[in-house]
């Protein structure tokens, strides 16, 4: 098992036939996900990578059976897309894109609240490099290779951080049960506590990394959550110990301007609530390997 | 983005929340006309700098006559003011803001804010107004009122009218307040803000509620539909560096080490820059050149990160991806062929095709320090300081 996506995920990309849906749909293909077509309002009725394009979500979860969905379409109308993917029924959708405003963030997340909760699509950043069930499936656009295959959940908001990390374990031979990207964006899709409960229920699951960084409040929620209710050890890296307070480091979300969303605050709180620290990016892995020991 | 307090007004004004008469002035003989056409007698000058805590640094002064104020102008204009939040190279004064002077009978807090963790828009009230928000949570957190917007309804009647009497406003002007906290909610969702601060708020003693001080930010993300608030930008208060990094699609943030940074994707440079801290340095730069690093970008940072005087080492932290070394340490070569770097450095890279790309790096000669893994490449770049520094 693993979680959110799996050899079986049946995959479309909206946005397909632009450059960058195009290369990293590639991509995912090569990688072995089982992607089915692709969205392109305008262009539907053509084929693209040797795979049908759509001219609408619906019409491509009508004819496929897609139940997860990868934006790669630009800022201004990707709040649009996630919309139109929760409304067809997708089940998983990543979003990609950098720079969706926070208000039409808001929008998407007030709309999807008119699905039941069996109904209701679980979204994926956005600003984010994605999720790999690695041996299974790619539903992003991270370098699948660095990925090994084993036990260890790792939820972070950043790409590169990300991919240092998951590259540090497969040197020390530890592997991934699923690797997802929440992104690095102030409102986002899914939380650092809401993959943890994901997590939490995997079998194949048995232990979680995070990786956070400064400003908002999710990944001490996380460790409050991973508290009360769960039983895997969770271990954490959070970036930032160095940014200055009120300054926006790179990602829209990384900002310190309340108590509690500084690197220290957030080392300290999640202290309390039992995560194990890694405390420099340098011995991610060796904290793993040696809480796996435990 | 950050905008100018009277720009703040003049958007709180078309939103209908009352400000003080007043106006911008550009030279002493401008303000002195600006005051006495504003009229009465008594005016407050104030210096238009992005900066909260302008009236402790000096850069609000209260004039009893013209003359007064052309004087105050004279002593604002042209100089940089220097708060708690600007940092110690202070921002310029390119102008200054010229206001009839208020009776203030009470000073309330007004500000809205996105609450990340609702994910609602929040309105923040409290009764002390003129502290900063963080001084009265604080100070006086009992004070402080807080009521959540469903923004896809938007504030309602009620909402706001429960803040202004728990702000404890006086019958008469509880209909008042409450158009003001609507105006505010208003001009923060129709304009894309991320943050509006009415602080004072104030009620006069002719019983008029004005708002006094006003700070606007707005979200990066959305000005590409909000060209009359991206015309609001104001570059002379931003870091030059900055502004050179954000014309060329770069995010950078000035610090005060000697270490620069030259790094793909925010977290890891975050992670970075703590490294160096972590090996006893301290970096002098966030840099993220993002996910692609281009040979493009990869100039563009250098000549960036090499004109901060203060940096004597320059850390190069590549994960490559989906865009191999091999590929990175081509475009590394390239572009130190375009420009001299004269200080030591040292490149780390990693992920798919690492061994190529580092047999790329040293044999074209370039002048280098290799390093295999974060740590490495943190000490390495610390002991390379440490060795300018004994000479």
């Amino acid at each position: 098992m693993s979680i959110l996506i799996d050899e079986n995920s049946k995959i479309i990309v909206q946005g397909f036939t632009g450059k960058i849906g195009s290369f990293h749909a590639q991509e995912m293909i090569d990688y072995g996900s089982n992607v089915v077509g692709g969205v392109t309002p305008g262009k539907g009725g053509s084929i693209h990578l040797g795979l049908p394009v759509f001219n609408t979500v619906k019409d491509a979860v009508k004819e496929t059976d897609a139940e997860a969905s990868i934006l790669f379409v630009p800022p201004s109308y990707a709040a649009d897309s996630a919309m139109e993917a929760a409304d067809a029924g997708i089940k998983v959708c990543v979003a990609i894109t950098d720079g969706i405003p926070s208000h039409d963030m808001i929008k998407v997340k007030r709309y999807m609240r008119r699905y039941a909760k069996s109904e209701k699509m679980t979204m994926i950043g956005p600003n984010c490099a994605g999720i790999i069930s690695p041996g299974k499936s790619m539903l992003g656009i991270m370098p699948g290779h660095i990925y090994k295959k084993g036990n260890v959940g790792i939820v972070g908001r950043s790409g590169t951080l990300g991919y240092e990390a998951a590259s540090q374990m497969k040197e020390l031979d530890i592997g991934v049960s699923t690797s997802v990207g929440i992104g690095g964006d102030p409102i986002n899709g899914s939380s650092f506590r809401d993959v943890l409960a994901r997590f939490e229920e995997d079998p194949d699951t048995d232990i979680i990394l995070m990786i956070g960084e400064i400003g908002g409040p999710q990944e001490v929620d996380a460790g409050k959550f991973a508290k009360e209710n769960m039983k895997k050890p969770v271990v954490a890296y959070i970036a930032g110990l160095t940014a200055p307070k009120g300054r926006v480091m790179g990602h829209a979300g990384a900002i310190v301007s309340a108590y509690g969303e500084s690197a220290v605050e957030k080392v300290e709180l999640l202290k309390e609530s039992g995560v194990t620290i890694s405390k420099n990016p340098s011995v991610i892995g060796d904290t793993i390997k040696s809480v796996l020991k435990g | 983005m950050d905008i100018h307090e009277y720009q703040a007004k003049k958007i709180l004004s078309d939103f209908g929340i009352g400000i003080p008469r007043g106006g911008i002035a550009y030279s002493p003989e401008n303000a002195e006309y600006k005051a006495k056409e504003i009229g009465g007698s008594r005016w407050v000058v104030k210096a238009q700098v992005h900066s909260g805590a302008r009236g402790k640094a000096g850069g609000i002064i209260v004039c009893n006559d013209a003359l007064e104020v052309a004087r105050a102008a004279d002593k604002l204009l042209g100089k940089k003011l220097v708060t708690n939040q600007t940092g110690p190279s202070g921002k310029i004064i390119n102008r200054v803001y010229i206001e009839e002077a208020s009776d203030i009978e009470r000073e309330l807090y007004l500000g809205l804010v996105f609450d990340r963790g609702s994910e609602c828009i929040m309105v923040v009230a409290s009764t002390e107004g003129g502290m900063s928000v963080e001084e009265i949570s604080n100070k006086k957190p009992e004070t402080i009122i807080r009521s959540k917007i469903e923004a896809a309804v938007g504030i309602q009647e009620f909402q706001a009218r429960e803040i202004a009497f728990n702000l404890g406003v006086e019958t008469g002007l509880i209909s008042r307040t409450a158009e003001v906290i609507e105006g505010c909610y208003r001009a923060f969702s129709d304009l894309d803000a991320t943050m509006v601060e009415v602080n004072p708020l104030v009620i006069t003693k002719d019983k008029h509620v004005l708002a006094l001080d006003c700070k606007m930010s707005f979200d990066n993300n959305a000005l590409f539909r909000r060209n009359d608030v991206a015309e609001l930008r104001d570059k002379s208060q931003e870091n030059p560096s900055e502004v050179y990094a954000s014309d060329r699609g770069l995010n950078y943030v000035g610090l005060e080490g000697n270490i620069g940074n030259i790094i793909n994707g925010a977290g890891l440079a975050m992670a970075s820059m703590d490294m160096i801290k972590s090996a006893g340095g301290e970096p002098a730069n966030f840099l993220d050149i993002g996910g692609g690093a281009t040979p493009e970008k990869i100039v563009k940072a250098f000549k960036l990160v090499s004109s901060d005087e203060k940096v004597k080492v320059i850390l190069v932290n590549i994960f490559a991806g989906i865009n191999r070394c091999d590929w990175v340490a081509e475009g590394i070569v390239q572009a130190l062929q375009t420009i001299k770097i004269d200080m030591p450095l040292v490149i780390r890279l990693a992920g798919t095709n690492v061994e190529r790309g580092n047999k790329i790096l040293k044999e074209s000669g370039i002048d280098y320090i290799e390093a295999h893994s974060l740590k490495e490449a943190a000490t390495k770049a610390v002991e390379a300081l440490k060795k300018i520094e004994e000479k």
